[in-house]
């Protein structure tokens, strides 16, 4: 630890503040400040945390799945560390510390679960080794910044490979699924999948069996059956899963868990923000287990430690333990006896979590920035749609139907959305050809208008003004539904066009 | 419907990273606005090969998909070449470009060869040539595109390239301004974006030499071309022009 380690809050503290009314927003500077007076500041101030880390990682439904484990495990009890959506490199991390260290550097939570962008997720594991992991998928996704495809899983196989406790991965992926191979069973880590159940698996093509438009059509003239999926690659029934999404309705899902179907209603919308959830029931089930083997036994000698002494108490109401004092300990005395020991009594309450509990918290969850938020305007529900990559563009038209609806499309090429359009034209757009497109906008809105041509998808306005045809988009046929599809940049532009007339929730992500 | 034109998409399950099959969805619908009756062979390996080729389509792949690939790619290397000699059309982007060339040599040393039709070699560098191109041919005019690659290419003597680039450090290899290569009527570039929606041009370019090789004559109107074909063809154009000018003035 450097001498000068114990200001570190309070230097980190003063430049966050400096640098918010220097732009207006918390940025990743005082991190900067901060990795470099304090180097071990991130991984000390996490190594207090007692059910450690959770790194969630992948291409597609990072941040959705980030909120679901965190939100899940707050409504279980715990108090959760995580960072806000658009901070996942190791930097952003570092100061949103900051901003919740108290000055003697105490971190004020039970767990952190931490949202890392593929690249910065190996820098974090040098630093940190993450306790929980959970790998969502591998896709063709801004190539332009971390190459291909196979490099893309060999930074994931990092953070497997660095983990302590429990791997979670898809089993559904294969990219992701072998990676059990690089885990550190030998050392007691544990492997454990999520998957889908077979009805469901259409809607997951794996990314290497990418049905294009030209596929898709000329199935009569493929004489030689060209595109069928690698057996090898689907032997995924051989794993067992801890989670599996079994069916998805309106608003419902229902998920299988050991040998048991647990129903629920969901706010969240579209088949693979379910499967995220599958993914994050995963991880906290995980998270369970290791706080029963750890703070169970506490319990338990409590138990028998104050059976003794409560059973001429009578408790709160009046009443003396009829059914064996033990069973029921005064709360009060408990907990202290527990903080004497170190054991927050949240944690004892968190191990007792039903599974029943879990589902109902993974129910409750809200749709994150863009993944499926609706905004009303002017009496119309507006869908915000965010797409990345092929993959996440065809789930999200693949869930999202488009008939009764009104459709926009808008793509920008900005750093964050990635420069090349290449991918567009790995995503099949015939869906909408029965409905076709209103509106088309963004920097690159001619290179998605070409895009939709080719598909023969009828399109009415095209225009890179992005404001004014969002504008008038959500203003045209009141009362009919509305879905725009945006990449990252556009989406950001779009909420705040949006805001001025209409109650926009604020999605933490600055400008 | 007119004449039916085949067409040959190589290794599609393999070799279609950044949207390379974008190229054969555009030949597909401008020959059908033509007038002809476009017949897409999705070529894998194993699988058998086409009676009749009229123009062959490659795109860009990972190293594990060249691995999938590679031993059938050398046991259709006489055809491949035969074929390109006789002046079928083709078109083949990054990964498919650098294994139409002599050889590859990879960053540690190790050697790939390649089938030779192509008079160029690659090799692996560390470091990414990556971002949006435009390059200058006398046949194409502006050549839009998105270049990625590591592999660096050096085209032999008399070889000549697809077009030229102003900048150092972008092209077939960042040093001598060269982008792609021509030989006979085979394309290689490195050109991702897809490469023929924004670059009708070239689309047509590959749809006329396939058709003439064909049919004698490229003749629309005789293969029963409507006005409406002719018409929406024209609006698809006018749309490729805004995103050329647009993809032009972005960053790289």
């Amino acid at each position: 630890m450097a001498w000068n380690s114990f200001a570190t809050p309070l230097i980190g503290k003063a430049v966050r503040a400096a640098s918010r009314l220097a732009h207006g927003g918390g940025s990743a500077f005082p991190g900067k400040i901060v990795e470099r007076i304090d180097p071990d500041f991130l991984s000390r101030t996490l190594a207090q945390l007692p059910l450690g880390v959770v790194l969630v990682s992948g291409t597609n439904g990072k941040t959705t799945t980030t909120r679901m484990v965190a939100s899940m495990l707050e409504s279980l009890g715990l108090k959760v560390f995580t960072n806000p959506t658009g901070s996942n490199f190791t930097r952003g991390v570092v100061s949103s510390l900051l901003a919740e260290v108290s000055l003697s550097g105490k971190l004020d939570a039970d767990i952190a679960v931490l949202e890392l962008d593929e690249a910065y997720a190996v820098h974090f594991v040098r630093q940190v080794r993450p306790d929980y992991c959970l790998l969502l998928n591998v896709m063709r996704d801004q190539l332009d910044r971390f190459g291909e495809i196979d490099n893309t899983a060999r930074l994931l196989s990092k953070a497997a490979e660095a983990t302590t406790g429990t791997v979670v991965l898809n089993r559904e992926d294969p990219r992701i699924a072998r990676l059990a191979d690089v885990v550190g069973t030998e050392d007691g880590v544990e492997v454990r999948y999520f998957g889908l159940d077979e009805s469901l698996r259409g809607f997951f093509p794996s990314d290497d069996d990418m049905r294009t438009t030209v596929d898709a059509e000329s199935q009569d003239s493929l004489e030689n059956g060209g595109n069928t999926v690698d057996s090898a690659d689907r032997a995924a029934d051989a794993l067992p899963a801890d989670v599996t999404l079994r069916s998805v309705g309106d608003h419902r899902a229902s998920f299988v868990i050991d040998g048991e179907t647990y129903e629920t209603t969901v706010k969240l919308e579209g088949v693979y923000n379910l499967y995220n959830a599958a993914a994050a029931l995963a991880v906290v089930r995980a998270v369970e287990a290791d706080a029963q083997a750890m703070f169970l036994p506490f319990e338990e000698a409590l138990a028998e430690a104050s059976a003794s002494d409560t059973a001429d108490t009578p408790d709160a109401n009046g009443k003396s333990g009829t059914d064996g004092a033990s069973d029921q300990p005064d709360q009060t005395a408990a907990n202290a006896i527990l903080r004497q020991a170190g054991v927050s009594p949240r944690m004892i309450a968190f191990a007792h979590a039903t599974t029943q509990a879990m589902i109902d918290a993974a129910g409750e969850v809200t749709p994150a920035f863009g993944r499926g938020e609706v905004i009303t305007v002017n009496g119309s529900p507006v869908e915000l749609l965010l797409v990345k990559n092929p993959m996440g563009f065809r789930l999200s038209l693949a869930s999202f139907k488009p008939e009764g609806c009104n459709t926009m499309i808008c793509i920008n090429d900005e750093y964050a959305d990635g420069r090349d359009m290449s991918w567009l034209w790995d995503v099949d757009f015939t869906s909408l050809r029965g409905t076709g497109v209103k509106a088309v906008s963004g920097v690159r809105a001619w290179d998605m208008a070409l895009r939709l041509e080719y598909d023969q998808v009828p399109v009415e306005q095209v225009s890179t003004d992005l404001e004014e045809t969002v504008m008038a988009f959500v203003n045209a046929d009141p009362g009919t539904p509305k879905h725009i599809y945006c990449t990252y940049t556009a989406m950001l532009r779009t909420r705040a066009a949006l805001a001025k007339i209409a109650d926009v929730a604020d999605a933490g992500v600055g400008k | 419907m007119g004449q039916v034109i085949d067409i040959v998409s190589l290794y599609p399950k393999d070799m279609n990273i950044y949207g390379d099959s974008g190229n054969v969805l555009t030949i597909r619908r401008r020959l059908a606005l033509y007038g002809y009756e476009p017949r897409v062979h999705a070529y894998n390996q194993g699988c058998e090969w086409p009676e009749h080729v009229d123009m062959i389509l490659g795109g860009g792949g990972q190293d594990t998909g060249q691995k999938k690939i590679i031993d059938d790619f050398f046991q259709r290397a006489d055809l491949l070449r035969s074929l390109a000699a006789d002046g079928v059309p083709m078109l083949m982007i990054c990964g498919l470009y650098q294994l139409f060339g002599e050889y590859f040599e990879t960053v540690d040393g190790s050697r790939l060869e390649g089938i030779g039709v192509i008079g160029a070699y690659t090799v692996g560098r560390e470091t990414r040539m990556i971002g949006n191109l435009t390059e200058h041919s006398g046949d194409f005019g502006g050549i839009i595109g998105y270049e990625n690659h590591s592999g660096q290419t050096f085209l032999r003597d008399g070889v000549q390239p697809l077009g030229t680039v102003d900048a150092d450090g972008t092209g077939n290899n960042g040093e001598d301004h060269t982008e792609g290569a021509r030989v006979n009527n085979v394309i290689g570039t490195y050109m991702h974006g897809s490469l023929l929606p924004k670059n009708p041009a070239i689309a047509d370019f590959l749809i006329r030499t396939a058709v003439e090789r064909r049919d004698g004559t490229f003749d629309p109107a005789a293969a029963g071309q409507t006005d409406e074909q002719r018409a929406e063809l024209r609006r698809i154009d006018a749309i490729a022009d805004r995103a050329r000018r647009v993809a032009m003035s972005r960053p790289r």
